[in-house]
């Protein structure tokens, strides 16, 4: 049986009422879709035990850490340099925005037609259900696109002043580079500032390694995702990207690793979470935050397996290692900027890298097909798509276009889409 | 042996039986608040060798019959390939999604776009704007002048356009005038649907939507090609479960 944690939550000022409403549908919907999966790894545990504490005992670790001193630092994108936050011994959270939540107050600020992600960590925010946002000190955004940008000046003034934003180039040339360059300094230095700690070589190689290690262990969990029959859910990958967002990343990547081991034996038994040749699928798109399961559910439960997200929930989160080798802060501040420059979003232009990734991870994952994920009102995935689909056509692997928000009313249309194109994927069972 | 296929639409529930693949029997009846009664009242009158389901309420007959599916889309597409051996295309326009879908020279469905999830440019769309003319939609498409082609509607969303409806009928602009704008509405969205995938051959027009001439004609004008159209448009998916139904071994 859980905790009581009324009292805590109380103390961040958070909404009990709608808060309890929020757990009450939220664990239905985990039992519905995660618990209800056969053959998960027993490796699991460990995450679903995360979840049913995520704002539980995560929370209480995270205000125990502030009463040592230590500074929360809640982000939204695998751009902010989560090396930098632990080097001056913060924590770092991704913050909720994965459900709609709040949806009626966040359009007291932001438009209705405004991407579902910018509206959930708005009104994750304003209807008080996020723990995460009430126990940090600083909140990191980015300029991704602009509908976050504007959002976090209407956010700034929401959190009291908590708001912070590093400022991403558009483009990938030399201009770009250095103006990224100065913007991992400037947030080094606003770190300093906030904790009262010096960014020193020790603190930043310790915390390069930490993260490196979290980024080893959800690169061996994707190449597992390699084996016919993979050995884990497309849903269980994806909550364990979700998770490594908010946990500590220290016992993380040894959980993670530990589910590892067991995939590798269920591989060398030639045993899978499903049959051998259903569809493989590789999602590309916007992120899926955490509790965003929607199109994993729906692929997943009409016959076939997700095998791989390219997305910032997945793939360009941990793809990329940060070069270790370095013998100066300035060394060092240089090769951490230069690792996020190869996160191949689409708010670039342009951003031919990422039809490569996606070319890459589709022949290293065996995928049989590509549905393209773009969360409704995000322009720059929306738009991408096309050259997606026209990459996908030449690399002969077919493709399916998916634009939906968190709301449940195009389910119907959604399990027609997709089971159409699996029917259309035809591993010769068919026909 | 005989074969059925059972389509669940959003709006009407249709049940073909198939002997040697050739139609032998149509049943229609309304979806309904209760389409599982519906279903299992269809299934009474004809008890085939084989059966499959389709359409929106497909996985109701799975969860509580245990009936095997497919998708609306590849059985529009099977049962458009079976009657006109030359489709490639195929157009359907349901009571709520609107699809169009491209065949190789085999058959298969090689790729489909449907409209997003709203009404607009769908059957449904067509129905609510029929009833505020006071118009069957039954005959809707008869009652269209085609002559005076001046008024527009511009609204993709059923809601809005439904009051661009009424201020025309406020301004007194004739109900048959403003009957046709609707109608090339509906196509204006079809054909940008159209524009999405590769049209080749025979292009086929399936769905009860097809029996609207207006949308026909219009159709053809705009691909600039004829377009087929079985004799019974909205049995085509149900017609193409049937045919399906043979080749699968359980029941």
């Amino acid at each position: 049986m859980q905790k009581d944690y009324k009292a805590m939550w109380k103390e961040l000022d958070m909404n009990l009422e709608a808060h309890d409403g929020l757990l009450g549908v939220l664990t239905d919907f985990y039992r519905n879709i995660y618990l209800s999966q056969k053959n998960r790894p027993d490796g699991m545990k460990y995450f679903d035990f995360v979840i049913s504490e995520v704002h539980g005992l995560r929370i209480e670790e995270i205000i125990e850490a502030k009463k040592q001193g230590r500074k929360v630092i809640g982000t939204f994108c695998v751009y902010v340099p989560e090396e930098l936050i632990l080097a001056v011994d913060g924590v770092c959270i991704g913050l909720c925005a994965g459900a709609e939540v709040g949806f009626d107050e966040a359009e007291k600020y932001v438009p209705r037609n405004t991407c579902a992600l910018i509206k959930a960590f708005m009104g994750f925010k304003l209807a008080g259900l996020c723990p995460y946002v009430q126990t940090t000190d600083l909140i990191v955004g980015e300029t991704t696109c602009d509908g976050k940008k504007k959002a976090y000046e209407l956010f700034d003034e929401i959190t009291n002043g908590k708001m912070y934003v590093m400022e991403i180039p558009n483009k990938k040339g030399s201009d770009g580079k250095t103006l990224w360059t100065k913007e991992v300094k400037r947030f080094a230095e606003k770190l300093e500032n906030l904790s009262g700690r010096k960014i020193t070589l020790e603190n930043l190689k310790h915390a390069t390694k930490i993260v490196n290690e979290k980024r080893k262990a959800l690169q061996r969990l994707s190449m597992l995702r390699a084996a016919e029959p993979s050995p884990i859910s497309g849903l269980d990958a994806l909550l364990i990207n979700q998770v490594s967002f908010y946990d500590d990343p220290v016992r993380f990547t040894l959980k993670v690793n530990e589910l590892c081991d067991e995939l590798e034996k269920r591989i060398k038994q030639g045993y899978g979470v499903t049959e051998k040749g259903i569809p493989r699928i590789l999602i590309s798109g916007s992120p899926m935050a955490i509790p965003n399961w929607k199109l994993h559910a729906i692929t997943e439960s009409r016959g076939a397996i997700i095998v791989g997200e390219e997305s910032c929930v997945g793939e360009r989160n941990f793809s990329t290692l940060v070069d270790e080798d370095f013998t100066t802060i300035e060394d060092a501040l240089n090769k951490i900027s230069q690792r996020y420059m190869f996160i191949n979003c689409a708010c670039f232009t342009p951003n031919n890298e990422r039809l490569t990734d996606i070319e890459n991870l589709a022949k290293k994952l065996r995928a049989d097909g590509i549905i393209h994920y773009a969360i409704q009102f995000c322009t720059p995935y929306m738009i991408e798509a096309f050259k997606v689909k026209k990459h996908s056509e030449k690399i002969g692997l077919p493709f399916l276009k998916i634009e939906t928000d968190y709301s449940m009313e195009d389910m119907g249309q959604i399990k027609t889409r997709v089971e159409a194109f699996l029917e259309l994927i035809d591993k010769g069972t068919r026909d | 042996m005989k074969t059925g296929g059972i389509d669940i639409g959003s709006r009407y529930i249709k049940y073909v039986i198939v002997e040697d693949n050739y139609p032998v029997a149509f049943y229609r009846e309304e979806t309904s608040v209760k389409p599982l009664e519906v279903c299992k009242n269809l299934l009474k009158l004809y008890k085939p060798d084989k059966l499959l389901a389709t359409g929106y309420g497909r996985h109701l007959l799975e969860i509580h019959e245990g009936i095997d599916t497919i998708t609306e889309i590849k059985a529009v597409a099977r049962g458009a390939r079976e009657m006109y051996p030359y489709c490639r295309t195929v157009i359907d326009i349901g009571g709520q999604d609107t699809k169009v879908i491209s065949l190789n020279e085999k058959g298969a469905v090689t790729g489909f776009e449907m409209n997003d999830k709203c009404a607009a440019g769908t059957g449904k769309f067509l129905e609510i704007m029929a009833k505020s003319l006071g118009f069957n939609v039954e005959d809707f498409g008869f009652r269209c002048r085609t002559q005076n082609s001046s008024i527009t509607i511009n609204s993709m969303c059923t809601v809005f356009a439904e009051s661009e409806v009424i201020s025309l009928v406020a301004k007194g602009v004739e109900k048959e005038d403003i009957a046709f704008a609707i109608h090339k509405s509906i196509i204006n969205r079809v054909i940008s649907l159209m524009k999405r995938i590769e049209i080749k051959d025979d292009v086929i027009f399936a769905g009860g939507c097809a029996l609207n001439p207006c949308l026909k004609n219009l159709l053809e004008e705009r691909l600039q090609r004829p377009v087929y159209i079985y004799e019974k448009p909205d049995m085509l998916t149900a017609f193409g479960a049937a045919i399906y139904a043979n080749q699968r071994s359980s029941i």
